[in-house]
């Protein structure tokens, strides 16, 4: 039979080049294709390299499609591949190494290349750009190294580069020309703010320096300045911007401009040559960024298949920032101009301003930092330049109710092949369908299965709308989550249930409650077996392999496998005899590092799983619980005992809540501080219970926090006597225990509850408080310490602990 | 299973409890191995696939998957591969027990 298969050869095997060929492949199958590219690699996601600099990807995981796929298709791929031309005359495809492959159709997508100044020494090895995977070897070997490095370029993809360096180690400069970082999609106030923020992050800023010369012997070692001023370096990253790769394209005598200048069905000067990526030129305009080329290739994809297209006509482009805690959005139009009617909301306090930018009462161009949870929609006006009505201004500025049907109508009238995630290339009707098809509820499972939000993330507050939209009323419902994906029940739901339907097993909850997962998982089993022993406190029996490794091994896990061992010190306070012991036996078993913790104790850290029994036995102090969901530490000041200000006897009543409180379980880490006065030297203001001691008596506060979170604790009460401190906090704690969620800290709780309920539960309800009490006595006669436990009892150190040596080697 | 494989006595059936992993140092792999409440037994390099590696030994066992315990990965015991969300796959190795001998082979499956 003759193959009557039309032969399509794609120039370029990036992301355009195969994005184009998934949707030909979608579309037809009367192509037989074949891929060129100069990489030696299969597609991969560009957009993907910053994170793969910054750590929390690697280059295996960024391929979007592999060989296998390739082979799937049947697409013959050339990797490592220069193409030099086309013969448009005879249809033929011309490589470097004098290879000719015949076409019918060809598709040009050579992308660009980072553009490298053209200055003195911009060869010197060292001096690299941000391209492609192996600039992105390039640098993190460099980092290995060397210490200093300059990123030339104050743009999206600089700023990406010079953080991901910061999170390999170097000291990072970043050198401007302008004054203003991504002047291209910022304004003003909001670079200055991106500046401000990135400096916080450890980057160094010179701004407004033009790059007159590389110097260096054998490798570079600085950049020398217009103004005479010099910066050393070791590494130098030109990201100046990219110049559209278009030497192929010149050599096949087609028509080029910036870029390869190609009509609205994306077709070259060259008949039977199409153009796509960031090599095109339309319009006029070249664009830099993944969206607008996946707009192009369904173009080019619907037309080579026969299918009706309107054809391109441009895209309005967005962008966001990859940089962990810096959220950067800007759309359309966003430097003022006297025409422009301008909204804006700058708030110095929490960091945020928002720019929306209006023409004849039309919505343009917008700037968000800080806040960008209206990017979706106000991407969605931009792109429709939507008129500004009284409503979409209460939505966005937050003023009036904002209306919840407005921000699902912005999904409702998407069009159908509109990219919702340009990062992956997943149209609207792509997670409609997926949603409608397999009964999907959350943003995960969209994430899952259509690969929506995975990238850069910028589009999940689309998805959510489209999700919104979808389910319509269920929404609601199916928002309404359980406490993981094995179950709809919520936390209450379930406590409630055990306590009347009298369940007292893990598997029984997950069986009578109808778990979707028979066994759980590694999210509701820890926090059932929680729920279980706060409920039951004396006859429930703790199930180890529901507990998260620290808790199960009583130590905490390092990310090398090896453990922390944390001695207790009641009050942060140790003798002489202690540290001898803890120092003795941190020798013996070779501990990598003796480190003192913000909690005031000893992190042995480096012990190996099988000594820890060991370590422990000879210790023969109790376990500091420093990794568990239960008391940490009690951080003290001096206190009366020692300082000229103190008014009450911190360390003293540290060391006794310490000793009271140790080992029982709460839903999260919990931590305390004792003062000896106002001075607040041991921070109480960030703990789950801070107590300041003053003149008469004690200030207990609550709901503080230190971390991810940072906030400042409420004050409680003030109370006269010991005894009247150490009820309330056990009373507080007890509260916490019975109501709080799972990993909710007490910042949160506080939050949710609400103080004024708890001081009415604690403070003013003293029957409560006493019966409050009694609870948590009662639970507290059933701790025992682990450590004991484990070091007498042969089958739980061997199974847990040991190695297994195979009989036979 | 593997036929002509060459099969490693590792330990006595009680060495594997329930939903516990542990680990064997055997010719210069580390293993880890788990037994799933259905009785079953999984053997897999003991190296977390996430890029900033670490051991799996201590992962939360529940079916026939584990979470790991330093990211939270779930991880199908059966073909070693990272589920959704995450990308990846983890060293497989044939396992049985004969009689009350483990025994593993160290040929992947
Ligand atoms: C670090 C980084 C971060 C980025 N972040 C974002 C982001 O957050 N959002 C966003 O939208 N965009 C981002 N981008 C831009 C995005 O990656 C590009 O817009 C996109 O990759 C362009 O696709 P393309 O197919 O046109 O070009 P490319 O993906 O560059 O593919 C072109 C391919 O053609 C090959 N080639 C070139 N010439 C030849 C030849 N003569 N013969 C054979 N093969 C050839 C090249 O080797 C290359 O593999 C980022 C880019 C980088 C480098
Ligand atoms: S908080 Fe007061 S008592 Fe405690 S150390 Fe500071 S100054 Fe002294
Ligand atoms: S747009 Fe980047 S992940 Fe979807």
């Amino acid at each position: 039979m003759i193959n009557s298969k039309k032969k399509l050869v794609v120039i370029g095997n990036g992301m355009a080049g195969i994005n184009t060929v998934e949707q030909i492949l979608k579309l037809t199958d009367k192509y037989e294709i074949t891929v060129l590219g100069s990489e030696p690699h299969p597609n991969y996601n560009r957009i993907m390299l910053s994170y793969v600099l910054e750590g929390s990807k690697t280059i295996d995981d960024i391929i979007l499609n592999d060989l296998q796929w390739y082979a799937d298709q049947g697409i013959t791929l050339y990797t490592g591949k220069m193409v030099k031309s086309i013969d448009g005359e005879n249809k033929k495809i011309l490589t470097e190494d004098g290879l000719e492959i015949d076409y019918d159709v060809a598709l040009v997508a050579t992308g660009s290349q980072s553009f490298i100044l053209p200055i003195p020494g911009k060869e010197l090895p060292g001096v690299i750009g941000f391209r492609d995977i192996a600039d992105c070897s390039a640098m993190l070997e460099a980092a290995k190294t060397y210490k200093k490095a300059a990123v030339i370029g104050g743009g999206l993809l600089g700023l990406e580069a010079a953080k991901g360096l910061v999170n390999l180690g170097m000291d990072v400069t970043v050198v401007h020309l302008m004054e203003d970082l991504m002047e291209r999609q910022l304004d003003r106030e909001a670079s200055a703010m991106l500046k401000a923020e990135l400096e916080r992050q450890g980057i160094k800023f010179a701004m407004q320096m033009q790059t007159s010369e590389v110097y260096g012997q054998d490798r570079v070692q600085g950049l020398r300045f217009s103004d005479g001023s010099e910066l050393e370096a070791d590494l130098v990253v030109m990201a100046v911007g990219i110049k559209p790769n278009i030497q192929v394209a010149v050599q096949s005598g087609m028509e080029t401009n910036r870029g390869i200048v190609v009509d609205d069905l994306m077709r070259t000067s060259v008949p039977d040559v199409y153009a796509v990526g960031e090599c095109v030129e339309h319009r006029g305009i070249c664009y830099g960024l993944v969206a607008p080329l996946f707009e192009q290739g369904s173009v080019i994809a619907k037309h080579l298949a026969g299918a009706e297209t309107e054809g391109y006509m441009g895209s309005v482009v967005s962008t966001k920032l990859k940089i962990s805690g810096v959220d950067v959005f800007s759309a359309g139009e966003f430097i003022t101009q006297p025409e422009h009617t301008v909204i804006v909301a700058k708030d110095e306090w929490k960091r945020t301003y928002k720019k929306v930018l209006l023409r004849e009462n039309k919505i343009v161009g917008t700037v968000l930092f800080g806040d960008v949870s209206e990017s979706a929609s106000l991407q969605k006006y931009v792109r429709q330049q939507t008129l500004m009505t009284d409503e979409i201004y209460g939505q966005l500025m937050g003023t009036g109710c904002s209306n919840h049907g407005s921000k699902t109508s912005s999904a409702e009238t998407m069009a159908d092949d509109e990219i919702v995630c340009g990062c992956n290339g997943v149209t609207k009707k792509a997670i409609v369908d997926a949603i409608n098809d397999n009964g999907l509820t959350t943003v995960d499972e969209i994430k899952a299965c259509t690969g929506a939000t995975r990238s850069c993330g910028g589009c999940k507050p689309v998805v959510e709308q489209i999700l919104q939209y979808v389910l319509g009323d269920s929404f609601k419902t199916s928002a309404k989550q359980g406490i993981c994906s094995c179950t709809t029940l919520s936390r209450d739901e379930i406590v409630e249930a055990i306590k009347t339907k009298g369940l007292t097993t893990t598997r029984e909850v997950m069986n009578v409650l109808g778990w979707h997962n028979d066994e759980g998982c590694s999210k509701c089993r820890p926090a059932l077996n929680y729920y279980l022993g706060m409920i039951n406190p004396d006859t429930y029996e703790n199930e180890g392999d529901s507990r998260f490794v620290n808790e199960r091994l009583h130590a905490n896990i390092q990310k090398d496998g090896t453990f922390t061992v944390v001695p207790r010190m009641y009050g942060g306070v140790t003798t002489p005899e202690d540290l001898k012991k803890i120092a003795d036996v941190s020798l013996k078993y070779n501990v990598k590092v003796v480190k003192v913790t913000g909690g005031q104790r000893l992190d042995l850290i480096g012990v190996r799983k099988e000594d820890l029994p060991k370590v422990w036995e000879e210790l023969d102090m109790p376990s500091g619980y420093a990794y568990a969901k239960s008391l940490r530490t009690v951080k003290t000041c001096v206190g009366s005992q020692f300082c000229r200000f103190g008014t009450q006897d911190s360390m003293g009543m540290g060391e006794v809540l310490e000793r009271k409180f140790e080992r029982l379980d709460f839903p999260a880490k919990f931590k305390l501080a004792v003062n000896g006065c106002p001075r607040n030297c041991a921070e109480s203001c960030t703990k789950d219970i801070g107590i300041v001691g003053n003149d008469g008596g004690w200030e207990i506060f609550i709901g503080g926090n230190g971390g991810i979170k940072a906030r400042l604790a409420d004050s409680l009460c003030k109370v006269k006597t010991d005894a009247e401190l150490i009820d309330i906090v056990g009373s507080v704690m007890q509260l916490y225990r019975e109501t709080g969620q799972y990993l909710e800290r007490t910042s949160e709780w506080v939050e949710r509850i609400g103080l004024e309920e708890i001081q009415k539960a604690v403070v003013q309800d003293t029957a409560n408080r006493q019966a409050l009490v009694e609870r948590i006595e009662f639970a507290l006669q059933q701790v025992e310490d682990p450590w004991k436990k484990i070091i007498n009892d042969e089958d739980s150190r061997k199974n847990l602990f040991e190695v297994v040596t195979p009989s036979i080697v | 299973m593997i036929k002509n494989a060459e099969w490693l006595v590792v330990g006595h059936s009680k060495d594997f409890p329930i939903r516990i992993g542990r680990t064997i140092h055997i010719k210069g792999v580390e293993i880890a191995v788990f037994r799933t409440s259905e009785n079953e037994l999984y053997a897999v390099e003991n190296i977390n696939p996430h890029p900033k590696r670490g051991p799996l030994t201590e992962a939360i066992v529940s079916g026939h998957y584990i979470y790991d315990p330093l990211y939270d990965w779930k991880i199908d015991l059966q073909t070693g591969i990272v589920q959704e969300p995450d990308h990846g796959q983890v060293k497989t190795f044939a396992v049985c027990e004969e009689g009350e001998e483990v025994k593993i082979s160290l040929e992947t499956v």
